[in-house]
């Protein structure tokens, strides 16, 4: 009897125990709406058969995906233990006081040499070179291009590209070849388009391809650290990037004046164009053959060097970082040290995301696993981002609404666009006492 | 002289059985409504005009400062935001002409004995019952350059409607003609039924024309609910924001409610947001004023 009575007070106590213990282990990742996002998912399933701590990733249309995140932190609200932000927010969210300082946990975890130097700089550290760590690379992410071998191989048209062009039709080697390529391919007769370009101008979309252009004539935005931008932003790099970029438009799809990552990938899939410029993050859909009929004649290239051999791509990606409203504050931090071992991050790439450990990035394993990791490993280590600063938002308008008109529309020249961009941005650093 | 103007309560009723005064009763459907627009119309329209002059920014927990009207200025200097309101004045005056022209002129079809008459009607109320983003969305499939319809009917080839700077807020306009041509329709329907006969039997009677008929009867008796039917129309179109949002995102089609989305939630400069806000207030607010007095005007004749 007294062993009953033990046996069922021990039962009693357990099942409260892992009551109060349930109610706590519960955790939830706000991310875009994305396949990667479903791959995290599948990822922190295996956090929850280990310790029992149920994490779910939510999620809400890119488009939605700014304005819904800073209205939950904005009300300071708890939903959200921890988000995959975008790298530009870094600033906005760590100056507000939204994402927890995760300095400590980074040192300890030697974090800086762990992951990718570029990863560090653009998704963790701000102020940039602070020493002040706001997220944990997470997704990595830059912009690379998908190309149709098929179109390329055709020996007929190897043939009339070195007859036109003198030289061999292969995967671009810097923007010159680029902008040969597509002005070759590109014949509306036939309803085949020289190459497809990101265009879109309601967030950053057309400045990511601007930045492509910008980033490997040479040119710089601006310099991050003491806000200077006249001389820089519109730079003679600048200019000839823009104009590069501009023409480059002349050779895209009719219609092609609000295209992201979406009518990109269509780009290939709907045998329109012979390039198309996307994010890496979207190139898992390009090998599928259920979503893409020409999977097997796509290939991919690195975003190519400008015309004096600097090579570098526009950033994308993101770090997951902890809210400072979250009431599991130190369950995210067991959560994330989960996440940056060795074997999640190795598991992470194989679910299809994009890790950022440099140790998985460099080994043979993860280049040769599909056609386009190998240029994503390349990538990674010279990539450069927009402005993180809080009013990153109002740059990326100002930037836009220069820029756009230009692109698509022939209004200007391209040293007039910077000239004004430069103007804008000053003025706006001049209203946050950023220069005086 | 509130209880005055109130008919008496049934002495049958159960309100009365219950007790109820009349004042009870008005008080009790009344009040909650009050109070709903006094917490979410009134007081946050007086909360957003003291921002309006701050330097507040919900994203950041840095306290507002005073800025005066520092924000006015500045927008009102700004040639980006003059563009913005250039495009949506183009806007109000294309797409509020089309549906007058369209939607009274259906009206003028469908007022005569034609069979299957509320059919027809019902049937051409239909894009009005539809979501906007919805609209949206499919415009956007029927003006692909690619694949869409449109361009296939009037065999124009690859014609760019939304890509094309020049052509995208004629598009975004034509849709909206489109959708709310059926409201304008259904006003002027019944304005146009409650035109009295003798008035066309008389005018037939002196040998009128069509023509004259049309200008000297049909027209100014319809004219006080057509005028309605613009103003609701002007003011919705000068906050159009969905339609042009969701099929272009081209700088000619970026009308003032788009901007104002931007500086509000993805800038978050939510003083300058509050006051460019206030502009568009006041604007509608005079150009409402102006249609009001022209149509007490109408009405007097």
């Amino acid at each position: 009897m007294r062993k009953t009575m033990t046996s069922v007070l021990a039962g009693i106590a357990m099942t409260l125990a892992s009551g109060t213990a349930a109610y706590s282990q519960e955790l939830t990742i706000f991310w875009a709406e994305w396949d990667p996002a479903n791959y995290l998912q599948e990822l922190v399933n295996l956090y929850e058969a280990e310790t029992g701590v149920k994490v779910t990733v939510e999620t809400t249309p890119w488009s939605d995906f700014q304005t819904k995140a800073f209205t939950e932190f904005n009300a300071k609200g708890s939903a959200y233990d921890m988000v995959v932000g975008d790298s530009q927010w870094i600033g906005a969210a760590s100056e507000a006081g939204h994402y927890v300082d995760l300095t400590d946990f980074f040192n300890k975890h030697n974090l800086k040499e762990v992951m990718a130097p570029a990863t560090v700089k653009y998704y963790a550290e701000y102020p940039s070179n602070s020493g002040k760590y706001w997220s944990i690379p997470a997704e990595g992410d830059a912009v690379g291009w998908s190309y149709r071998k098929d179109w390329f191989e055709d020996p007929k048209e190897k043939e009339a590209f070195k007859a036109k062009y003198g030289y061999d039709l292969d995967v671009p080697k810097d923007f010159k070849a680029l902008r040969d390529i597509a002005e070759f391919f590109h014949r509306p007769d036939e309803k085949r388009y020289g190459v497809a370009i990101y265009t879109d101008n309601s967030y950053d979309a057309l400045v990511m391809g601007v930045e492509n252009a910008i980033f490997s004539f040479g040119g710089e935005l601006g310099d991050y650290a003491t806000y200077k931008v006249d001389g820089i932003i519109n730079s003679e790099q600048n200019v000839k990037a823009l104009e590069a970029y501009k023409e480059l438009y002349s050779f895209t799809p009719p219609g092609w004046a609000k295209s992201f990552f979406i009518e990109d990938n269509q780009a290939i899939t709907e045998n329109l164009a012979a390039m198309s410029m996307n994010y890496f993050a979207f190139f898992p859909a390009l090998i599928n053959e259920a979503s893409n009929p020409n999977a097997k004649v796509t290939g991919f290239f690195a975003n190519p060097p400008g015309p004096n051999g600097d090579q570098f791509a526009a950033l994308g990606g993101q770090g997951i970082s902890v809210i400072s409203y979250s009431q599991n504050q130190e369950e995210a931090m067991k959560f994330l040290e989960w996440f940056i071992k060795d074997e999640t991050q190795k598991k992470w790439a194989e679910l299809g995301g994009y890790t950022a450990s440099a140790k998985v990035l460099e080994s043979p394993e993860f280049q040769n696993a599909t056609p386009y990791n190998k240029a994503f490993y390349e990538t990674m280590f010279k990539v450069k981002d927009f402005w993180a600063t809080p009013e990153y938002a109002e740059l990326l308008i100002q930037m836009n609404q220069r820029v756009y008109p230009y692109i698509t529309g022939n209004q200007g020249t391209a040293k007039e666009v910077l000239d004004s961009l430069a103007a804008d941005w000053n003025a706006t650093f001049k209203k946050y006492n950023r220069v005086k | 002289m509130a209880t005055a103007v109130m008919t008496t309560l049934d002495p049958n009723s159960r309100s009365a059985a219950r007790g109820m005064s009349d004042l009870t009763i008005r008080n009790l459907f009344i009040i909650p409504t009050i109070i709903f627009l006094i917490v979410f119309n009134i007081f946050p329209l007086l909360y957003s005009l003291g921002y309006s002059f701050t330097d507040f920014r919900a994203s950041s927990p840095a306290p507002a400062s005073f800025v005066g009207l520092q924000n006015y200025r500045e927008l009102l200097n700004d040639p980006f935001i003059w563009s913005n309101f250039a495009i949506t004045a183009k806007y109000v005056i294309v797409s509020v002409v089309g549906q007058v022209i369209v939607g009274f002129g259906v009206a003028l079809l469908l007022n005569r004995d034609i069979p299957l008459k509320g059919l027809l009607t019902t049937l051409l109320l239909l894009p009005m019952m539809l979501s906007m983003a919805v609209v949206g969305l499919f415009w956007k499939l029927l003006y692909d350059p690619s694949f869409g319809i449109i361009n296939y009917t009037l065999g124009l080839g690859s014609f760019e409607w939304l890509s094309n700077p020049d052509m995208a807020l004629y598009a975004v306009a034509i849709t909206d003609i489109w959708m709310w041509s059926p409201f304008v329709m259904l006003l002027s329907l019944a304005g146009l039924s409650a035109v009295p006969k003798h008035l066309y039997e008389a005018a037939a009677i002196d040998r009128a024309g069509s023509f004259y008929t049309f200008f000297r009867i049909t027209l100014p008796l319809v004219a006080p609910i057509l005028m309605i039917a613009i103003i609701f129309r002007t003011m919705e179109a000068f906050k159009t924001f969905d339609l042009a949002y969701i099929l272009t995102s081209q700088p000619t089609t970026e009308v003032i409610s788009i901007r104002l989305y931007k500086m509000a939630f993805q800038e978050w400069q939510t003083g300058r947001s509050c006051a460019l806000a206030y502009i568009v207030l006041i604007m509608i607010l005079a150009i409402t004023n102006i249609y009001v007095k022209y149509l007490n005007k109408v009405k007097e004749r």
